[in-house]
């Protein structure tokens, strides 16, 4: 291994630290505590990488809140927990930035053990700095997930009692049973030997993040002599004898060298290419449809349309507001949605007007679309006097309750089935209902099925259940 | 012009997208699914980012990264996902970062249920996380309002550095309309405050902690300060037939849409009854609705909810204009029949 001694600060350091208050000179970490030590190694190794004016580093709560006092490179400060977010955030919106997410053993194996997993999980290419004290620091001392069985905290003041606490968590081996991580290591802070090794895991983490290879992740087992109630010799004692036994040091995973580097897509900004991607055609738009031979009753209609799931209730709806929409009309669909769908009746409501929509919602229609007997009951109740009612008495066996309006009865099922599919039961009765309505130009009618059935053959078998429709109400008026 | 038959909640994503919309990050839950469903497909299509986060938290945290990153980015919910993600609004709003967040709601309180609310107006207007801060609120009714309030809202948030809230609720969202694009997609500029991982912009900091009291105070003030110039000068309606009214409805949303028919019904009966519609949740255009009550007999708020945009309209009217309120709740939603009920039950009374 190669040794150096540097005698000067990194320059990924301030060189003193205008953004504290107090004394400017000296950092506000505690004596003897290892985020100093963890601060250097992450300098010395963006320096050497030469990767500083490139680096965002995401500041913690806990007590490296602060490290954006110390580190002269981008720093954004995150909520507690969430820092792997946030550094996902970055990355994602800088792909050629080097994005740091530093944090404590509260904010990653607690609060935020979700974003850690998650980032980790995504293959982020981040590199998180994990400092594990075995304690909360800056809130004064409390447990932390990583607080070893036994130990006495401010909140586990008899010791920490894996009955009611559970068991110190260890993150560096649970994100190694992850297949996304390419680098995960777990060092310590005791000793010479194991500083060495911590800075050149550091240095690892980064070049592996400036190789674009992936997540990598340093766990640091570090003293808190504060926190534990310990002189600095102490901590480091205890770090090595109680720590260590239950953290394990050592790589957990290193899928470095078969890592193919990731890059992500260049952004798209061609306003044509932008518009094409996103479908946004000019349509031909325009009256084709004689509206003076629209009788009053057909004018602006509102719909109420209802029957089974998979009855093509919806998609019928949708194809009168499209149509209506090309015929230059104010068009309305509203659908009903969720779990209603998923148990078997379906309705929307559509309204067709020359004058802007208002209530989108049908509570009285002009036209009451049922497909199958409840829908019948429900719906021709809200029906104006004089509205249309069509209904498809292949599933329906009574008879309207109401006398003042209109009624097209069709067997839209079985005619749809001899036409070879039931599915285009719904265009049987669309067909009547253009007919019996003249309200929107076959013409326009075409267009849409063009524009939504991509295969002749059930483009063909569309229409002609269209016409089977229109037939029927010919042949019944 | 393009024009699309369209749902609102997909609108949002293409509105998004020609406002120069960089990275979606999202959580699916109904009424908003389709939202993160075709940011999923046409984002990539873009180069854009889109992630399907862990969580509603992780997605407004990621936002919160990606927005001090300098990129224009967006997440959508409905109200359990938005009470998850006020954690992280107050700290967008604290560090001052911009970005559209749109709430299609939902029934509440609890899992409620999926059916259109209003309920969330308390939490996102005036400010569900912690802190004395403000988002900027947008009420969209329509279709085309979903692709034209998506996209100011990108303006918005960048001008003042702030969350922006597109409040619409899950018939909005859910509804099919015609609506025209406009074909000039926009692309933002640097911004002078944000970190693009270059020495440029390496010393500007992204972050919402003062631990000096005096120092937090200042900036709590420099934030109030924008507050109230946001005031001065976004304030956003749409009048209908006030100017002759006797009574003035008051809905946003849906629900002004219901109301619209119901003052249309009205108006062909002769009953002088105008329709006024905030567009601007906060700001509230609080300064309007106290004009047009020295001049009417009394207003009427109509909302899906209990009763909560009814506070700010009381506050603006500071008494010197009668305030009735209906509402319905739970997806309940009133039809323009029932609300005509309401109104001349008040008229004769």
């Amino acid at each position: 291994m190669e040794y150096q001694v540097l005698l000067e600060k990194p320059k990924s350091f301030y060189q003193n630290y205008p953004r504290k208050a107090g004394n400017i000179e000296v950092t506000h970490y505690c004596p003897g505590c290892g985020h100093g030590v963890a601060h250097k190694y992450i300098a010395e190794a963006l320096d050497r990488l030469d990767l500083q004016d490139r680096t965002v580093l995401i500041s913690p709560v806990g007590c490296s809140v602060f490290a954006y006092y110390y580190f002269d490179v981008g720093n954004e400060q995150a909520a507690h927990g969430r820092a792997p977010a946030l550094a996902t955030g970055v990355k994602r919106a800088l792909p050629n930035s080097i994005v740091i997410s530093y944090q404590g053993d509260g904010d990653l194996a607690a609060i935020g053990t979700a974003e850690i997993i998650h980032a980790a999980n995504r293959g982020e290419q981040i590199t998180v700095i994990f400092i594990n004290n075995a304690i909360y620091g800056m809130t004064g001392g409390q447990m932390a997930p990583t607080t070893l069985e036994g130990q006495k905290t401010s909140t586990s003041p008899l010791g920490r009692n894996p009955a009611n606490e559970g068991f110190p968590i260890r993150m560096a081996e649970l994100l190694a049973t992850l297949e996304a991580p390419v680098y995960v290591e777990r060092v310590s802070l005791h000793d010479v030997k194991n500083r060495n090794k911590a800075r050149q895991a550091i240095y690892k983490a980064l070049k592996c993040q400036k190789d674009r290879k992936g997540f990598s992740m340093v766990e640091i087992l570090s003293q808190c002599p504060t926190g534990w109630k310990m002189d600095p010799p102490e901590s480091l004692k205890w770090v090595a004898e109680k720590m260590v036994s239950y953290f394990p040091l050592g790589v957990k995973v290193d899928r470095i060298d078969e890592s193919e580097p990731v890059t992500r897509p260049e952004q798209i900004w061609d306003p044509e290419v932008i518009i094409r991607n996103l479908g946004l055609v000019t349509l031909d738009i325009r009256q084709r449809a004689d509206r003076s031979a629209i009788a009053e009753i057909h004018r602006n209609p509102r719909f109420k349309i209802a029957g089974f799931g998979g009855q093509g209730v919806l998609t019928m709806g949708i194809i009168l507001a499209a149509c209506g929409m090309i015929e230059d009309y104010n068009v309305a669909w509203l659908p009903s949605y969720g779990p209603e769908m998923r148990g078997g009746t379906a309705h929307c409501h559509v309204t067709i007007s020359s004058k802007p929509i208002g209530s989108p919602l049908v509570s009285s229609s002009t036209v009451c679309i049922a497909m199958n007997k409840p829908s019948q009951e429900k719906f021709e109740k809200e029906l104006v006097p004089g509205g249309l009612l069509i209904r498809n008495t292949s599933m329906i066996d009574v008879p309207p309750a109401r006398t003042d309006i209109d009624v097209v009865s069709i067997p839209a099922a079985e005619m749809a089935t001899e036409i070879g599919s039931l599915k285009v039961q719904n265009m049987v009765i669309l067909g009547a209902y253009l007919e019996k309505s003249k309200l929107i130009h076959p013409e326009t009618l075409e267009m849409v099925l063009k524009g939504m059935l991509k295969k002749a053959a059930l483009l063909d078998m569309n229409m002609k259940a269209l016409e089977a429709g229109r037939e029927h109400v010919r042949k019944n008026a | 012009m393009a024009k699309e038959l369209i749902k609102g909640n997909v609108a949002i994503v293409k509105g998004a997208l020609l406002a120069g919309c960089e990275a979606y990050f999202g959580y699916p839950i109904t009424p908003a699914s389709e939202i993160a469903e075709y940011a999923s497909l046409l984002f990539p299509k873009l180069g854009r980012v889109f992630i399907q986060a862990e969580s509603e938290i992780a997605a407004i945290n990621m936002i919160y990264g990606a927005s001090g990153a300098g990129a224009r980015c967006m997440t959508a919910s409905s109200g359990p996902g938005l009470s998850l993600k006020q954690e992280g609004i107050s700290y967008c709003a604290g560090a001052e970062l911009p970005c559209v967040i749109a709430d299609i709601m939902r029934g509440g309180p609890g899992l409620g249920n999926i059916g259109p609310e209003q309920g969330d107006y308390n939490q996102i207007v005036k400010g569900g996380g912690h802190g004395n801060y403000r988002v900027i609120v947008l009420a969209p009714n329509s279709g085309q309002e979903m692709c034209d309030l998506t996209m100011l809202g990108f303006e918005l948030a960048d001008k003042w550095r702030s969350p922006v809230i597109l409040l619409a609720d899950g018939f909005t969202g859910q509804m099919m309309e015609q609506v025209d694009f406009p074909e000039e997609p926009v692309r933002s500029t640097r911004k002078s405050w944000a970190l693009y991982a270059d020495r440029e912009s390496k010393h500007n900091l992204i972050t919402s902690i003062y631990l000096s009291h005096a120092d937090l105070e200042a900036h709590n003030i420099k934030l109030q300060k924008k507050y109230a110039r946001i005031e001065q000068e976004e304030v956003r309606f749409e009048e209908l037939n006030c100017s002759d009214a006797d009574v003035v409805m008051i809905a946003y949303g849906i629900t002004s849409r219901i109301c619209r028919t119901t003052m249309e019904n009205a108006r062909e009966q002769g009953l002088k009854i105008g329709l006024f519609r905030p567009r601007t949740l906060f700001p509230f255009p609080s300064q309007r609705i106290a004009e047009l009550g020295q001049h009417i007999k009394f207003f009427l708020t109509v909302e899906c909810s209990n009763g909560q945009m009814l506070h700010d309209v009381r506050l603006a009217l500071n008494g010197t204009c009668p305030v009735e309120f209906y509402g319905r709740m739970g997806g309940e939603v009133p039809s323009a029949e029932e609300i005509f009920g309401v109104l001349t039950r008040l008229l004769k009374s």
